[in-house]
């Protein structure tokens, strides 16, 4: 790789695993500790999962049916996580609150990923060099907008909700995938055995399919993860600032948001929520860490 | 130097079409911003008038050329909604704004720079695996939950320092640093965590490299190494990522203003966000985006004098 076009390009990567040297740990115990990694991660992701999964055939109570009678009410058997100001169970807001977190997430991740991917292998494959110039340029501007910041905009446009939401941070993330697939195909375009099938007259669409796409399926999937993880933590952010998922579908952004006013008495109604997106946001985290080291012999190159 | 003149045309032309993509956000509903305006039981007339007024009755190019040479001039416009000029509020609220920002990554780096060193001399034990797990947790934690817990234990618990709110600095110093603590320490925290996996990572990079090896066959110490010869180098991408961190602790501070009420651009963003004030976003929006991209602009001059061998590649 010629010299890094901006800083940001240039950066170490801070979970890719070390360059193994006379100090690095054996393979063994490496890949033991990405397999560490990947399983936590799958345990906190499976968690939420399942959690959301259930809460469609049963919840503990009716997530939207207030019960006077229960307000406020700490952690006891019949309520394991307590009861908010209205006498809601929170377990059973925590499980709806799964859903929309998912359901944010993945659909963020699925418009960054259709549009982000094709466009950083076009930037990759080109030979025209203004058409990658442009892809390149096009993300160095979105990029200028943060999720959480191109969110808000987009409730300010079209009201607050999770559609635009989901948008917004799906938007934001194009690039990153953008930058990925981009440098992912640069590195595959330099080898042999894509000279040979340019050689056998196949075309640019066939070598994207059979060659490229296949060669930073590994690169897309860990990039995914991440945005994942990110999108999580706007998606929260911006319900916390009450323009993200409206009432009364529960979201854990909202939760807490709503748990400040009783700070003092009700400590719980914060604190179940917010370990609910840590552990969300985490679970995501460490599956694209544990992945990135699996993928390790494929991720190695691209330095 | 060709380099240097690419990089700040790049920058212009990035500036350019921002501006372009915020605007063009702002009018995806044609009519919208008087309608809000004028109020629920506006008449048709009732909102011709206040397109007449602010001059939204314009065609689009004109709106943006008049918007965009109003801010090259410092004019933000007066918002439709308030009546009240946009730029000086702009320009209260971001001084806030950068104080929280700024004291939070200098927080942020006296806590990672120590940690990430530790964590990377003592890679492989026990101690090194607890730092790095405690900032992968860190690093999961948002913002505002640090907020909330810290607001928990060290003012409705221990009583230590308000909840909440603002002083300025002439009003008090004392006051305006007790009323700092707490959301400087909820952006720092998550911040310091990750800034703590960037240092940890550039120091491992540079304990392998030859000099420091020399070092130590001359009789220095792991950590007596690093600090003579090694930081300096290590600093490089930490920097880096440091003033890239710069523009997410500006997105995180619109959150803790809103959880400690300060008087912050964030905070002004949201009640325009709630009021539909649409202008007023428009013009906080572009200068937390100009902000983005100007930090941007001077980490790759940084870098670029930070590093002599960037300098010799370009």
């Amino acid at each position: 790789m010629s010299a890094p076009r901006s800083a940001v390009e240039a950066l170490p990567d801070p979970v890719a695993p070390a360059a193994p040297g006379p100090a690095s740990p054996t393979a063994s115990r490496r890949s033991r500790r990405a397999d560490l990694t990947l399983v936590t991660g799958a345990v906190l992701v499976g968690l939420v999962v399942v959690l959301a999964l259930v809460s469609f055939v049963w919840t503990p109570y009716d997530y939207a049916a207030p019960d006077p009678a229960a307000r406020l009410q700490g952690v006891s058997a019949a309520h394991p996580f307590g009861t908010d100001r209205y006498g809601r169970d929170t377990l059973t807001w925590i499980m709806m609150g799964a859903r929309i977190t998912l359901l944010v997430g993945l659909i963020a991740v699925v418009i960054a990923l259709v549009v982000g991917v094709p466009l950083g292998v076009l930037a990759g494959m080109t030979r025209i060099r203004w058409l990658s110039g442009l892809v390149m340029r096009g993300s160095d501007v979105l990029l200028a907008f943060p999720a959480l910041l191109l969110a808000i905009v987009f409730s300010a446009v079209f009201g607050p909700g999770t559609v635009p939401a989901m948008c917004a941070l799906g938007i934001a993330a194009i690039p990153a995938f953008a930058r990925v697939a981009r440098s992912g195909t640069l590195q595959i375009m330099s080898r042999e055995f894509i000279a040979a099938a340019r050689t056998a007259n196949r075309s640019p669409w066939a070598i994207a399919v059979t060659h490229v796409l296949p060669n930073i399926g590994g690169l897309v999937v860990v990039q995914a993860s991440v945005a994942f993880a990110l999108s999580v933590l706007a998606e929260a952010g911006l319900s916390f600032l009450g323009l993200g998922t409206q009432p009364p579908t529960p979201s854990w952004g909202r939760m807490l948001q709503e748990s400040q006013q009783y700070l003092g008495t009700a400590p719980e109604l914060a604190i179940f929520p917010g370990v609910f997106i840590a552990v969300a946001v985490l679970g995501f985290n460490l599956l694209g860490d544990g992945l990135r080291d699996r993928l390790d012999p494929t991720l190695r190159g691209r330095e | 130097m060709s380099a240097l003149l690419s990089r700040l045309l790049q920058f212009l032309l990035t500036v350019w079409a921002a501006t372009v993509v915020v605007f063009a956000l702002m009018q995806v509903l044609p009519g919208n911003a008087a309608q809000v305006a004028a109020g629920l039981q506006a008449t048709p007339e009732d909102v011709a008038r206040i397109e007449a007024e602010f001059g939204l009755d314009r065609p689009l190019p004109v709106q943006y050329l008049d918007w965009v040479g109003g801010m090259l001039r410092g004019d933000f416009g007066t918002s439709y909604v308030t009546h009240v000029p946009i730029s000086p509020l702009i320009a209260d609220s971001v001084q806030v704004t950068l104080i929280l920002v700024l004291a939070s990554m200098a927080v942020a780096l006296l806590i990672a720079v120590p940690v990430g060193s530790t964590a990377a001399l003592l890679r492989g034990r026990a101690a090194g695996a607890v730092l790095s797990g405690l900032s992968q947790v860190g690093v999961a934690v948002p913002n505002f939950l640090a907020a909330i817990l810290l607001v928990m234990v060290f003012s409705l618990g221990l009583g230590w320092f308000p909840s909440s709110g603002w002083q300025a600095p002439i009003e008090g110093f004392g006051g305006f640093l007790s009323h700092l603590v707490l959301p400087v320490l909820a952006l720092a925290l998550v911040q310091a965590a990750i800034l703590t996996r960037y240092v940890r990572s550039a120091v491992l990079e540079v304990l392998r490299e030859d000099y420091l090896r020399t070092a130590r066959a001359k009789g220095r110490t792991a950590a007596g190494a690093l600090a003579v010869h090694g930081l300096r180098n290590a600093a490089i991408p930490v920097i880096t990522v440091a003033g890239v961190q710069l523009a997410t602790l500006l997105v995180g501070a619109v959150v803790i203003e809103q959880v400690f009420v300060l008087p912050g651009i964030g905070s002004e963003l949201i009640r325009a966000v709630q009021n539909r004030d649409l202008l007023t976003v428009q013009g906080i929006v572009m200068v937390l985006v100009l902000m983005v991209l100007v930090l941007n602009l001077v980490i790759d001059l940084l870098y670029t004098v930070l590093d002599p061998r960037v300098r010799s590649r370009s």
